[in-house]
């Protein structure tokens, strides 16, 4: 039985190249939902350990006790890239599984940010986090696992402080300002120099450059390089940390495209697979109507998007109105902000019945107006900087202390104060020298928080 | 690693197990977060004996709600309205209440955010509770008055080569024989040599004979709650007295109007209606005493919870009947359990234990407003030697 679906690889393979998809070859596995289920709670097949996973999964564990969440396929992006298939599903569901993940490796091969993040990060995303995880289970050995767990706990609060517009590899801050442009060399100064010898010769002297010389976003490269006394096993864990940052970015980043583009494809790529038997085609195309549910078999509305739905829905209307051509042309260059702001029309917006909401602390729920750009904001509100706050490091005093800033006017409100405290404790362990973060407060007055 | 060495080799089923479903790193990453979890609970026990869920009819065993750990990250405050995205059939103006999806939209993408949410039952043993409380503890600070506080009783402790036939240890001396054989040019038989005789030791034990009496008031005007509150507070007193002192005998009294005598099982289910006379339970006390045990020859403890509110026509009665008591006891505590006021013992009842301390009897006196302050309670009358006033005989 298992067997049958792998005969349909190649034949999916071949229709999906000859519809214009273009991707690295990848390796179709079939795995136990246990293992399944480990890959969503860690985002990675063999990840580094820490108690946080534990708690994702159990939450996992209970969510799929209730049947909420049922996991059909993960994929990984690279060079070949790696699919794991749940060994649960049906001829039909890895047929059509099949189809998305040629989906998806055609959106990770070809769309910019991806490219870019993969050539950075490599194409082979799987086996870092495996050395990752390797390199801290040989440290948690040598340094014993208390040790490593602090590092990991405030490295793992970071996580999504990275600066995706800079190199994953970037030199250090250059440590002196750079040198005043060289005056004219006019008779003016000639005899201005004759005037005062001492004067004219001290602009000569270098200026060391402040720390960090603009606010710096990438916290987790920041405390790497310039905390005044980790040891280099803990700079490892941070900068391992971060590359698996740099992976996740665009995988969180595109994820109505990209989810979208998967199922455009599976559904598009089964219409057109003759070769499958007549059953198994009717079953697929039953599970792909499940997977694009906008909304709960038993409910009026929903209060989330499904992003499989919105980018199915969306990607069919480019198709039909600009052709394939140009929606190739859009997945390539954009990623989930400028898809949704561009792409989601008045009509279509109307056509899915999106509506944007406003929730009271008690609960009660109220249906705003449906003005397009704010609809277009209300769906994008969650994917900011990376889900995250924008905290940048902004000056390191003589005597060690770290200054963090939060760009309240940005976000609009300030930090929740009790976990910011807890992140200064996980990070101050680390950085060993105080921490003062800036904030506002409910009445949007300035706060300090200070650890310890 | 997806390379499998060795596969035309014709393995047995072995093969078919992959790496992967020989353990499981979330299991693994779970024991973690339970661990620290326990390590947390220890860290606060205050807050678990705090907890009035805690006494269980005589269970060996307290179950303990906690929350998951969170691992924390930057996250802005919580705004009074949150906008989010729907589907469905919605027009503007719409408004529907959903608890249960008020959380917010969105959140699905990371488990665990909506925090508390799940909660944990974990299960803990009350003597591993007893042990680390009064580990921190020392000594429940009870002094004798009369008899011995110290009771010398003999335990075996080591060997020598001289002692009494009868506790000849013969594997032990076997051993020693064997030993001996091996050196070169040994006689093959037992000499005196090899002879190993069991040590007997003394050890010294605090043996205090004592009473200990529980009194508690459960009138009318103690609030379930603040019944609760002491009852807790005596749960965990028995507990730790009980660990050290094996000669100790416990009186459960309640009263209202009237005074009676439980067993211990009954006493923490008790509660009853009515007015406060504390006379009647003290008197009660006495008659026990006076029936049962002989207070030149033992120790006697007394122990009294209520919310103070004694009858102003029974002062003068209990005022009596309290120093009869106090007369013949080591120490008379009194906790005064009034949730939610914070009246600091300036009622009848906590007056005249006031009284009595300051006519130098060994008395003291604290004010139990809240489930957090039980430790406090404890610790008050347990710990630290100044605390109680030093036996005044």
């Amino acid at each position: 039985m298992s067997s049958d679906w792998r005969d349909y690889i190649g034949r999916i393979e071949e229709l999906a190249n000859r519809s214009g998809l273009a991707f690295h070859a990848v390796d179709f596995e079939a795995v136990p939902d246990s293992f399944m289920m480990e890959i969503a709670v860690y985002g990675l097949p063999v990840r580094m350990p820490h108690w946080s996973f534990g708690v994702r999964y159990i939450y996992q564990l209970i969510q799929r006790r209730m049947g909420h969440s049922r996991l059909f396929e993960v994929v990984f992006p690279g060079n070949p890239g790696h699919a794991y298939l749940a060994a649960s599903n049906g001829l039909a569901e890895n047929i059509l599984v099949t189809a998305h993940v040629l989906g998806h490796a055609d959106f990770s091969r070809n769309n910019l940010l991806f490219r870019r993040c993969q050539e950075q990060v490599s194409e082979h995303i799987v086996e870092h986090a495996a050395n990752h995880a390797r390199a801290i289970q040989q440290v948690i050995e040598t340094q014993g696992a208390q040790r490593v767990e602090t590092v990991l706990d405030a490295a793992l609060a970071l996580e999504q402080h990275i600066d995706i517009d800079q190199s994953l590899r970037r030199e250090r801050y250059a440590e002196y300002l750079e040198e005043p442009k060289v005056l004219a060399d006019d008779g003016f100064r000639k005899r201005f120099a004759a005037l005062d010898p001492v004067a004219a010769g001290a602009v000569e002297t270098k200026k060391r450059a402040p720390l960090p010389p603009h606010p710096e976003r990438d916290l987790l490269w920041f405390v790497a390089n310039y905390a005044p006394e980790m040891e280099s096993w803990e700079r490892d864990i941070f900068l391992a940390v971060r590359e698996e940052s740099f992976y996740f970015y665009p995988v969180f980043a595109t994820q109505i495209m990209n989810e979208g583009w998967a199922s455009y494809w599976h559904a598009r790529l089964l219409r057109e697979a003759d070769f499958i038997p007549q059953q198994s085609y009717v079953d697929a195309i039953k599970c792909h109507s499940d997977v694009v549910r906008p909304i709960a078999a038993d409910a009026q509305v929903a209060l989330s998007v499904n992003p499989y739905h919105l980018g199915f829905s969306m990607w069919e209307k480019i198709v039909e109105r600009d052709g394939l051509e140009a929606a190739r042309h859009i997945m390539e260059q954009d990623d989930d902000f400028a898809f949704v702001r561009n792409h989601l029309t008045r009509e279509l917006a109307d056509e899915l019945g999106l509506f944007r909401f406003s929730a009271r602390s008690d609960g009660q729920i109220k249906v705003l107006e449906p003005e397009l750009t704010s609809l277009h904001e209300a769906l994008l509100a969650t994917k900011y900087n990376f889900g995250a706050p924008v905290v940048a490091a902004q000056h390191v005093r003589t005597d060690g202390t770290l200054e963090l800033v939060h760009d309240s006017a940005s976000d609009g409100r300030g930090l929740d104060l009790e976990r910011s405290r807890k992140v200064l404790d996980y990070l101050q362990r680390v950085w060993r020298r105080p921490i003062v973060l800036t904030t506002v407060n409910q009445a949007g007055s300035t706060l300090e928080l200070t650890a310890p | 690693m997806d390379e499998e060495g060795g596969k035309g080799g014709g393995q047995p089923p072995l093969s078919a197990a992959k790496w992967y479903e020989l353990f499981s790193r979330g299991a693994r990453d779970w024991l973690r977060h339970d661990e620290k979890v326990r390590e947390a609970v220890r860290a606060n026990l205050p807050e678990i004996i705090a907890g009035g869920e805690v006494i269980n009819d005589g269970a060996r065993t307290v179950r303990v709600p906690v929350r998951m750990l969170e691992h924390y990250h930057f996250r802005l405050r919580r705004p009074e309205e949150q906008q989010g995205a729907g589907q469905g059939k919605a027009k503007p103006g719409d408004v529907f209440s959903d608890p249960a999806q008020s959380q917010g939209p969105g959140e699905k993408g990371a488990g665990g955010r909506d925090e508390g949410e799940v909660q944990l039952l974990l299960e803990f043993k009350v003597d591993d509770i007893v042990d680390w409380l009064w580990e921190e503890m020392k000594l429940p600070n009870l002094k004798a008055r009369v008899g011995p506080s110290d009771e010398t009783d003999w335990t075996r402790e080591g060997w020598d080569r001289r002692g009494a036939r009868s506790r000849l240890d013969r594997r032990r001396s076997f051993k020693e024989l064997v030993k001996r054989r091996g050196a070169p040019g040994a006689t093959q038989t037992f000499t005196d040599e090899d002879l190993r005789f069991r040590q007997l030791a003394r050890r010294r034990q605090p043996a205090i004979h004592a009473v200990v009496f529980f009194m508690l008031d459960v009138s009318g005007s103690m609030s379930d709650r603040d019944r609760k509150l002491a009852k807790t507070f005596f749960f965990w007193v028995v507990q730790g007295l009980r660990r050290q002192y094996r000669s100790l005998e416990t009186v459960f009294v309640a009263h209202t109007t009237e005074a009676w005598e439980f067993n211990e099982p009954e006493f923490f289910q008790v509660s009853g209606t009515g007015g406060t006379v504390a006379s009647t339970g003290l008197l009660k006390v006495r008659e026990i005493i006076d029936a049962r045990y002989n207070p030149g020859r033992c120790n006697l403890y007394l122990f009294y919870a209520s919310d103070g509110d004694n009858s102003v026509s029974d002062t003068a009665e209990a005022r009596a009947a309290l120093a009869s008591v106090a007369a013949d006891a080591c120490f008379t505590g009194y906790v005064e359990v009034s949730s939610g006021l914070s009246r600091q013992l300036a009622t009848e009842t906590g007056k005249l234990f006031a009284e009595l301390s300051g006519a130098g009897c060994a008395a003291g006196s604290y004010a139990l407003n809240d489930f957090d302050d039980v430790w406090g309670a404890v610790r008050h009358f347990f710990s630290a030697e100044t605390q109680t006033p030093a036996a005044a005989t």
